[in-house]
């Protein structure tokens, strides 16, 4: 592997506090070194990035794949494309496959298609119970062994207290994590969107803030009983802020993401039965995504995250009571980022790195999210200025299912590079 | 070009000059129905389907002697016995009437949006006759006719909505047109059964019904969906008699003679008590005459003849 030099970018790291002009060289799948005027190996590739941002990879805690299973939808390979051209170079894949990922060989099965693949890296989430039942413990050892980095029943929230307490109490031993989407489902039952007038108006069941405030209630409070690590998957709500803000000031192992589409819409995306508006969590009200943005401004949310969730075009192209849920995200989340926080002045680049590469590899324990000398070589080149057009037939997932299409938006990877090689350059 | 728009799919977007029109198209045509020969040449040569996937009597007859009385062909299609039960998407239902060359649909619907879902899909008029919990407009409009022929006016009128607003289709669709054209409105029902934020739609929340007799100069009564005690929305249909029915005693407690609407079908002695729904100021039945006249206007509207109300009425050719 030829070493890169990637020369006269503003390299912000992070992990260090850096953010200066400088080169980063590339070599043996590590950074090499980082500083000014690095002299150009001889058979070294050179990326010009001056006027660009140079940035640790970006990590995405919350994908989902669809192989094993789904296929249609998206594969282990045209998912990890998207995000090597969306600026990701790791992606967290949730369990919800066919069959679940809930046992080595599936994990086994995700790690060897990922590296079939040669894009992002893939860490495989585990399922917290068998077939996300919410019954029986998964084998968490057997997971951890096969590849597995945390553990999560995703969509299927974990509505057994007594579950809850054991999968954190039991991570431990690993040390991994216990991602929970936070919804009390007899609240939510039917529900289409948030509850509010948007729903009360176009006659849809909507999902209360409640029904995901409690839950987020009960898992701080699980936290604070087994010292166990939680993590609080797409945060929708000020109430769930607030909650999460309370558990931080107690210095509880609580960490949190929330979704680009909950800092940029709200329900009124809804209006007109958009079902590319349709998802779990709910796109809330005004006062709930300004929640969001001061919650990833002042860390209460640790994470940016995309729950990229395909479906094929005419899933979506139903009434929307019967319309699944779920956007793809993650060729939209840098653009939508730079664009909404970092356009409104709510965060500075440095900042948003931290919340979309810095602070994932953290909150799971992951390689990444640091320029440091040793460090792996996965990086991005970021051009923050450009203004151009979401097209949704542009994108390399298998999948369309977006509201951004035709959205103006500023800023988006002009190179990936994992393990040391080009993975992605814009052409 | 309409002066509707292509499809009817609620009140919500309409304006209160569209909504006087309608209602103003309608007068003509009631007479027609009192005919011995019930027919006008209004839409001949149009085909109409009829497509429910929900069960539906009153309504699904009233269109369809609506347009036979316009001189349309019509189809039913109902839901079952169909390609639907067979896993076909609406939007595939809908892409194979339109190959057929059809003119207009008219479709009831579980979901809310599907009426508006179909509009979108195919160059057909689509008539909404109730989607999910959504709007039901031509019975809003049925609603608010009956209500002029008794008051010669809406505007100033107080309307309470009673009962199960939560998933009332006619509540929404009564809501726009009345406050569209000036009434007061107000609606009245257990607090698990008014939906959130329903104050936004300019309606007043009164908490009981001897509050809405007191303060209302007509009452339209929901249906409450029996199923509604299984869900946990009220304790029992007992209950909810108790508290909530539109009772003989009640209504002899208020200041003035009320007005009772009620779009049917009734449940007696639940919501509304039988010597209510029979008394003298019930005024259920001449709802039911009116929705024929309506949807007429609808039909006829949607339809961009050119032929004034009037004329069509008399039969005249366009």
């Amino acid at each position: 592997m030829k070493p890169i030099l990637v020369r006269g970018g503003r390299v912000i790291d992070p992990s260090r506090g850096a953010d200066d002009v400088a080169d980063v060289l590339l070599a043996g799948g590590t950074i090499e070194a980082v500083g000014r005027n690095i002299g150009v190996p001889d058979d070294a590739t050179v990326i010009e990035a001056a006027g660009r941002v140079v940035a640790p990879g970006l990590i995405d805690l919350h994908t989902h794949l669809r192989e094993p299973g789904q296929e249609d939808l998206e594969t282990i390979a045209t998912g990890a494309m998207a995000a090597v051209a969306g600026g990701f170079t790791a992606v967290c894949a949730m369990p919800n496959t066919d069959p679940v990922c809930d046992n080595q060989g599936v994990v086994g099965f995700v790690v060897s298609q990922a590296q079939r693949a040669a894009r992002a890296r893939v860490y495989p989430i585990g399922a917290i119970s068998l077939g996300q039942k919410g019954q029986q413990l998964a084998e968490f050892g057997e997971l951890v062994g096969a590849g597995a980095v945390a553990v999560s029943d995703d969509g299927k929230p974990v509505m057994s207290s007594h579950l809850m307490r054991t999968a954190l109490e039991y991570a431990r031993v690993f040390g991994i994590p216990v991602a929970d989407h936070c919804e009390d489902m007899a609240l939510a039952e039917g529900g289409a969107m948030h509850e509010g007038i948007v729903s009360t108006r176009l006659g849809l069941k909507g999902i209360p803030a409640a029904a995901e405030e409690i839950m987020v209630a009960r898992d701080i409070l699980l936290a604070e009983l087994t010292g166990g690590h939680v993590h609080l998957c797409h945060m929708s709500t000020r109430g769930s802020v607030a909650l999460i803000r309370r558990a931080k000031d107690m210095h509880l192992r609580v960490t949190s993401e929330a979704c680009p589409h909950h800092f940029t819409l709200t329900h009124e995306a809804c209006e007109g039965y958009d079902t590319n508006a349709k998802m779990n969590p709910p796109l809330r009200e005004a006062e709930d995504r300004e929640a969001i943005r001061g919650a990833l401004r002042d860390g209460t949310i640790d994470v940016i995250a995309t729950d990229h969730a395909p479906h094929h075009y005419d899933a979506k192209e139903r009434e929307f009571d019967d319309a699944p849920n779920g956007i793809i995200g993650l060729e939209t989340a840098l653009p939508l980022a730079i664009t909404e926080l970092v356009g409104s002045g709510l965060l500075t680049l440095p900042e948003l790195i931290l919340r979309m590469s810095t602070a994932p590899a953290r909150t799971f324990n992951l390689p990444g999210g640091t320029l440091a000398t040793g460090a792996p070589a996965d990086l991005v080149v970021i051009d923050p200025d450009v203004e151009w057009e979401i097209r949704p037939e542009a994108f390399h997932s298998k999948s369309r299912n977006t509201p951004f299409a035709a959205r103006r938006v500023r800023g988006r990877a002009e190179t990936t590079i994992v393990r040391g090689a080009i993975a992605y350059q814009r052409v | 070009m309409a002066a509707l728009g292509k499809d009817l799919v609620g009140l919500e977007h309409l304006s209160a000059d569209q909504i006087r029109l309608i209602l103003d198209t309608a007068e003509p045509f009631k007479e027609v129905s009192e005919r011995p020969i019930k027919k006008v040449p209004a839409l001949r040569g149009k085909t109409i389907v009829n497509l429910f996937f929900e069960a539906s009597t009153r309504t699904r007859i009233s269109f369809e002697f609506a347009e036979k009385r316009l001189s349309a062909d019509t189809v039913n299609v109902a839901a079952s016995g169909s390609s639907v039960s067979k896993g076909e998407t609406l939007v595939d239902t809908a892409k194979n009437l339109e190959a057929m060359r059809i003119d207009m649909v008219v479709i009831r619907h579980g979901s809310s949006g599907a009426a508006q879902f179909l509009g979108h899909r195919i160059a057909s008029n689509v008539i909404n006759a109730g989607d999910g919990k959504h709007e039901h407009p031509t019975q809003g409009l049925l609603d608010i006719l009956t209500l002029r022929d008794r008051f010669g006016r809406i505007a100033g009128l107080k309307v309470a909505i009673c009962g199960d607003v939560l998933h009332s289709r006619v509540a929404r669709s009564n809501i726009w047109g009345l406050t569209k054209l000036g009434a007061e409105v107000a609606v009245c029902g257990p607090p698990t059964l008014l939906p959130r934020g329903i104050a936004s739609l300019g309606v007043t929340i009164l908490p009981r019904i001897e509050d809405a007799i007191a303060w209302a100069d007509a009452l339209n009564v929901l249906r409450l969906q029996l199923e509604r005690m299984q869900t946990g929305f009220i304790p029992s249909l007992r209950e909810y008699n108790r508290v909530f029915g539109v009772t003989r005693e009640r209504l002899a407690r208020a200041p003035k003679d009320l007005l009772i609407l009620h779009p049917g079908p009734m449940n007696r002695g639940v919501e509304i008590d039988s010597d209510v729904a029979d008394g003298e100021h019930s005024v259920i039945l001449p709802q039911v005459t009116n929705g024929v006249a309506v949807r007429m206007a609808v039909l006829y509207l949607l339809a961009g003849g050119r032929a004034a109300p009037a004329q069509a009425a008399r039969g005249d050719e366009a």
